[in-house]
């Protein structure tokens, strides 16, 4: 007897809406439904791919007025027997019916779960199941286009037809070895270099794509930092469009830090606002100081933040010293008040530097041009492009290009056909580490966390 | 009426290569063994074709020897002409083959047999398995007799229920005529094991004083002889040797195959077994390859005997009066007299799935199967089968575990891997693209890769090993010496980079970076080495290769890492693949009939994808 595996869960948003799924998934998922629900006819009656109208009922009291679809496998989203019930949307409803589900036979699902069977049995590959992570994940609209197109394979598309360029290369020298009556090697060194440095390029193009796709999913780690009271706070607020600091006029206020995830023109960025730097003797905010420096350090872009309504003080230079180098857009701050002027110092110039305020949001707009230009030179371009997104994968890829250049190199140094196909294999197997082709432990256990974690 | 009953060890059925094998390991390791054979003169007889060794198949030969096998030392004694092919590659693809002496080949075999304490031979045909309470307990033969084991071997070769066919003529035996075993699939069907139906052919023979050899490129063997056995001294096998021949087809004979293809039994039908697609016919090759003009054909002496000479590359089974035709437009063969025409030969064999990685039946305890039998095809590959079958039924005996060899440690390992582990319709042929780790397997290097194995095992003598342990260690210093010598940019050195079109020093390099380099070579540096110790010929090829190819030698070695992590996962043999959710039907199906012993094993069982692998890697976790 196999132990039941039918899972369910509800597949819509948490939020009200007008309308709810609860997705059970699993060899019984027909017999479980059939459990709690009634209509003209029994589901499992019902042809694969139907729309069939009725009631789910607690015991003899009808709860909601339902739609439920059959898909039967392997032909749905997770290969299994899936039923899809569509009530009305409300919290409320959804839960009750989740749990006559799981009442009448079904498991609760993992978070993740279907995507997970979904994998396993075959209906995606690994690429495009990590997808289904990052879209839930996806807290911006262009992190969820890339995503979108890692899901429907485009990066898939692209690793698979690249390992057969590949395999056949290899397949080739197998068959000269075996049998070099029929399949001979002459020359075969010049067009096989061709052949590796085309798809050298194709990998490199990925692999130079992968910053703005790391960038595009994870963010831009940005650190605010500025003397005290100069406005950082505020300045999380207003890009944040809520308020996330407390902000008073008391220098000194923040002092440990903050992050904040937030979207400008739909790029991710990381905010962590700081405690202002500034000499203090009070302990706890001299190790808020050093975090802050520590975060500078590490971040992608700095936001400046100096007040334009005052005089620059030995503080607001400091900070400038100690910026000097980095990745920073300043922001002269408080562009709303009648004292505000820009400041001339040199040290400013060395940035991009912008009229701001806080309280209006003048300068907004430019900012965010600023970080465009900055990070995608301008254009980000999510129609014709593979972003990778994923650390995994572009080792991987950093991977097949060292290999393919040891193939390279071999060629060069006249080394013989099986010999290049140690290298050949190694660039192969790496690619198969993206779409789960290759079958490794490592990839299952990292991508079973991933799948198990939160969500 | 009373019969024979005697008491053994060890029964062999069949005195091929793989039941001499299998014998020969199972009496040294003390096991009381008897061989049955149909016909004690046609004991590790070469039906087919007149050599041993070859591509990746004369890995398989050292490897045996290094075991502490047999057809090694039986080859270097019988041999007419030796060759190490592939040259022109890398060192993982060089390989031994030797034209042997057919009649001797099988004398000397058969006296190494007779001489042999604790091994009895037998001529008589094997009728019967007996099998009690599951475990098979030895045989019966046609007359009656019963001879009880402990363990048997199955090495039947190409016998059972075997039929010839040439064209429209079908004959009832075995290989030349001789006479074939009808009984016994009988009983193995009875115990439930599944037979397959497999073909495989021979070319024709020609008399070679009827041929016009000024009309071939003449094929010379190596001088010096390189000898198969790594026992063997180098200097006992430098003798005469005779040529091979070369010649090749042409249009007028690829004309007659395709107006009379519709003739052979296998495309009109007729064959219900699967031929071999690496040693395909004329005919296939023809068909296959249209657009080429020619094939090449090997003209090889049978033995010194005779002047028969085999057709390497002609075997057909298209009927008598078109390989008449055929042969007589070949270059040099216009001529010619047909000794023996070619053949094709259908026989029974079986599903090797249902075989462990040690050869022992999975239903069946104390039986195993060895040679072609299990469905593979060649001399070689038979051999090593009755060795490793021959020494795992010893073991069981013994009480000790069995040896299994995986794919990084041998062709062996790759070869029964693949029998076991992959369904195959056709005949297996060893083959050097089938070893993924084919550069650590090499030829030259099989020694110091299996000689430890063949010495606990117990049939590798204590004085060898130690030979090898000190190869070993003499490589090793020389390596370590070669990487830890500096030579500067002087002049003298910089004279001898020149000479060998090698670019001048700026900066010191050490003796192994010049090794290294493409152009050059351990043995070229001799002159710029005056410290260089006094080394036999084989040591210093072993530093060359370690050296020259270190990074690809490496690279292997990581792949081979990432291989063992799913090797030694063990699937327990109690696993219910039915409580493995999420397996594909078809994967479900084909682990319940594998019943692979390691998720690696798993994955290369075709119809389990990544995925259920996967899955199965995810329930064996919790």
């Amino acid at each position: 007897m196999r132990t039941n595996n039918t899972i369910a869960a509800i597949a819509t948003s948490l939020s009200p809406a007008g309308i709810g799924i609860i997705r059970i998934s699993g060899e019984e998922a027909t017999e479980i439904a059939d459990r709690v629900f009634r209509g003209s006819r029994s589901l499992k009656e019902a042809d694969t791919h139907t729309v069939n109208y009725g009631f789910v009922y607690d015991g003899d009291e009808a709860v909601d007025q339902v739609l439920v679809m059959i898909m039967k496998a392997p032909r749905s989203y997770t290969g299994e027997d899936t039923v899809e019930i569509q009530c009305h949307g409300g919290m409320l409803v959804l839960k009750r019916i989740l749990s006559l589900v799981i009442d009448a036979g079904a498991n609760p699902a993992e978070p993740g779960e279907f995507t997970k069977r979904a994998f396993l049995n075959g209906k995606m590959d690994l690429s495009q199941a990590e997808a289904v992570a990052d879209i839930i994940d996806a807290e911006n609209q262009n992190s969820l286009k890339v995503g979108m197109r890692q899901l429907k394979g485009k990066l898939s598309d692209e690793i698979s037809e690249i390992r057969k360029i590949l395999l056949n290369e290899i397949a080739f020298i197998e068959a000269a070895l075996d049998d070099p009556e029929h399949y001979s090697l002459e020359g075969y060194g010049e067009e096989l270099d061709r052949k590796v440095s085309a798809v050298y390029s194709r990998i490199d193009r990925l692999i130079r794509n992968a910053d703005t796709g790391i960038i595009i999913k994870s963010g831009i780690d940005t650190v605010i930092l500025g003397r005290p009271n100069s406005g950082k706070s505020s300045v999380l607020n207003l890009l944040a469009g809520t308020d996330r600091a407390i902000v008073t006029d008391i220098e000194g206020t923040t002092r440990d830090t903050l992050t904040e995830n937030i979207s400008l023109a739909g790029i991710r960025l990381n905010v962590t606002d700081t405690a202002g730097l500034r000499n203090s003797i009070d302990i706890v905010e001299k190790i808020g100081i050093e975090k802050a420096k520590k975060a500078a350090r590490d971040a992608d872009l700095i936001l400046c933040v100096l007040d334009g309504a005052e005089e620059l003080r030995e503080e607001d230079k400091e900070v400038l010293d100690f910026i000097d180098g980095m990745n920073a857009v300043i922001l002269i701050n408080k562009q709303d008040l009648s004292s505000w002027k820009p400041c001339q110092d040199e040290r400013i110039f060395r940035h991009p530097f912008i009229g701001f305020s806080a309280k209006t949001g003048q300068g907004r707009a430019e900012l965010e041009t600023i970080v465009k230009d900055m990070f995608f030179k301008g254009e980000i371009n999510l129609n014709d492009e593979i972003y990778i997104t994923s650390i995994r994968h572009l080792q991987a890829l950093k991977a097949v290009l060292a290999s393919l250049k040891l193939v390279h190199e071999g060629i060069e140094n006249g080394q013989t056909e099986d010999l290049l196909s140690v290298d050949l294999q190694d660039a192969y197997e790496s690619l198969g580490t993206i779409t789960g082709e290759t079958v490794g432990e490592d990839i299952i256990n990292e991508i079973f966390s991933k799948f198990c974690m939160g969500k | 009426m009373t019969k024979i009953q005697e008491n053994y060890d060890v029964v062999v059925v069949g005195a091929g290569h793989a039941g001499c094998e299998a014998a020969l390991a199972c009496a040294r390791l003390g096991m009381e063994t008897i061989v049955f054979t149909v016909s004690v003169d046609s004991i590790a007889l070469m039906p087919c074709n007149p050599n041993i060794g070859g591509t990746s198949k004369g890995h398989l030969v050292r490897e045996l020897d290094a075991l502490g096998g047999e057809m090694g030392k039986n080859i270097d004694k019988t041999f007419i002409q030796s060759k190490m092919l592939n040259k022109s590659k890398g060192p993982a693809v060089h390989s031994l083959r030797a034209q042997a002496d057919k009649q001797e080949y099988s004398r000397e075999m058969r006296k190494t047999m007779e001489k042999q304490n604790h091994l009895v031979i037998k001529q008589s045909e094997v009728s019967e398995i007996i099998v009690e309470d599951g475990h098979c307990r030895g045989v019966k033969t046609v007359s009656g007799a019963a001879y009880f084991a402990k363990a048997v071997i199955l090495a039947t070769g190409v016998y059972l229920n075997s039929r010839c066919l040439f064209g429209e003529v079908i004959e009832p035996t075995g290989p030349n005529g001789l006479k074939n075993a009808t009984h016994l699939t009988k009983s193995l069907l009875n115990n439930g094991i599944t037979i397959y139906r497999f073909k495989t052919g021979t070319p024709a023979r020609v008399d070679g004083d009827t041929i016009d050899r000024s009309r071939m490129e003449e094929q010379f063997g190596d001088v010096p002889v390189v000898p198969f056995s790594f026992e063997t001294d180098p200097a006992s096998v430098q003798k005469e040797q005779v040529s091979c021949w070369l010649t090749y087809t042409g249009e007028e004979i690829h004309n007659i195959i395709r107006e009379n293809i519709h003739r052979s039994p296998l495309y009109a039908g007729v064959i219900e077994g699967v031929g071999p697609r690496y040693c395909p016919s004329i005919e296939d090759k023809v068909m296959k390859f249209p657009d080429k003009e020619r094939h090449q054909i090997f003209v090889e002496p049978e033995g010194l005997y005779t002047h028969e000479v085999y057709l390497s590359g002609f075997s057909s089974s298209l009927p008598e009066d078109v390989q008449h035709a055929m042969i007589h437009k070949l270059p040099g063969f216009e001529n010619c007299k047909i000794v023996r025409n070619a053949y094709a030969i259908e026989y029974d064999c079986i599903d090797a799935r249902q075989l462990n990685l040690s050869l022992e039946f999975k239903n069946i305890p104390g039986l195993y199967g060895a040679g072609q039998i299990n469905g593979s095809s060649g001399y070689e590959e038979a051999a090593v089968q009755g060795f490793m079958a021959g020494v795992n039924a010893s073991m069981k005996i013994l009480g000790r575990e069995p040896y299994v060899l995986d794919r990084s440690q041998a062709y062996i390992g790759v070869l029964i891997d693949d029998l076991v582990t992959k369904e195959s319709h056709e005949p297996y042929r060893m083959m050097t693209s089938r070893a993924e780790y084919r550069l650590l397997l090499r030829q030259d290097n099989a020694d110091l890769r299996l000689c430890e194995i063949g010495h606990e095992i117990g049939l590798v003598s204590d004085e060898r090993f130690e030979k090898v342990k000190c190869k070993q260690k003499a490589i090793e210093l020389e390596v370590e010496r070669l990487d830890s010598v500096h030579v500067g940019d002087s002049e003298r050195i910089n004279r001898f980079l020149r000479e060998h079109g090698s670019s001048e020093l700026n900066t010191g390099a050490t003796l192994s970076d010049l090794i290294r380099r493409p152009e050059l070579d351990y043995f070229m540096l001799t002159d710029i080495d005056p410290n260089r110790p006094e080394l036999s010929e084989d040591i210093q090829e072993q530093v060359n290769i370690e050296i020259k190819y270190k990074g690809y030698i490496e690279r292997q070695m990581l792949q081979v890492k990432q291989f063992k992590k799913l090797e030694i996962k063990k699937i327990p043999e109690d696993i219910d693949y039915d409580q493995v959710g999420s397996l594909r039907l078809e994967a479900r199906q084909k682990l319940k009939e594998v019943r692979p012993e390691n998720i690696g094993q798993a994955a290369r069982i075709s119809g389990v994808s990544p995925a259920d692998v996967s899955m199965l890697l995810v329930y064996l976790k919790k």
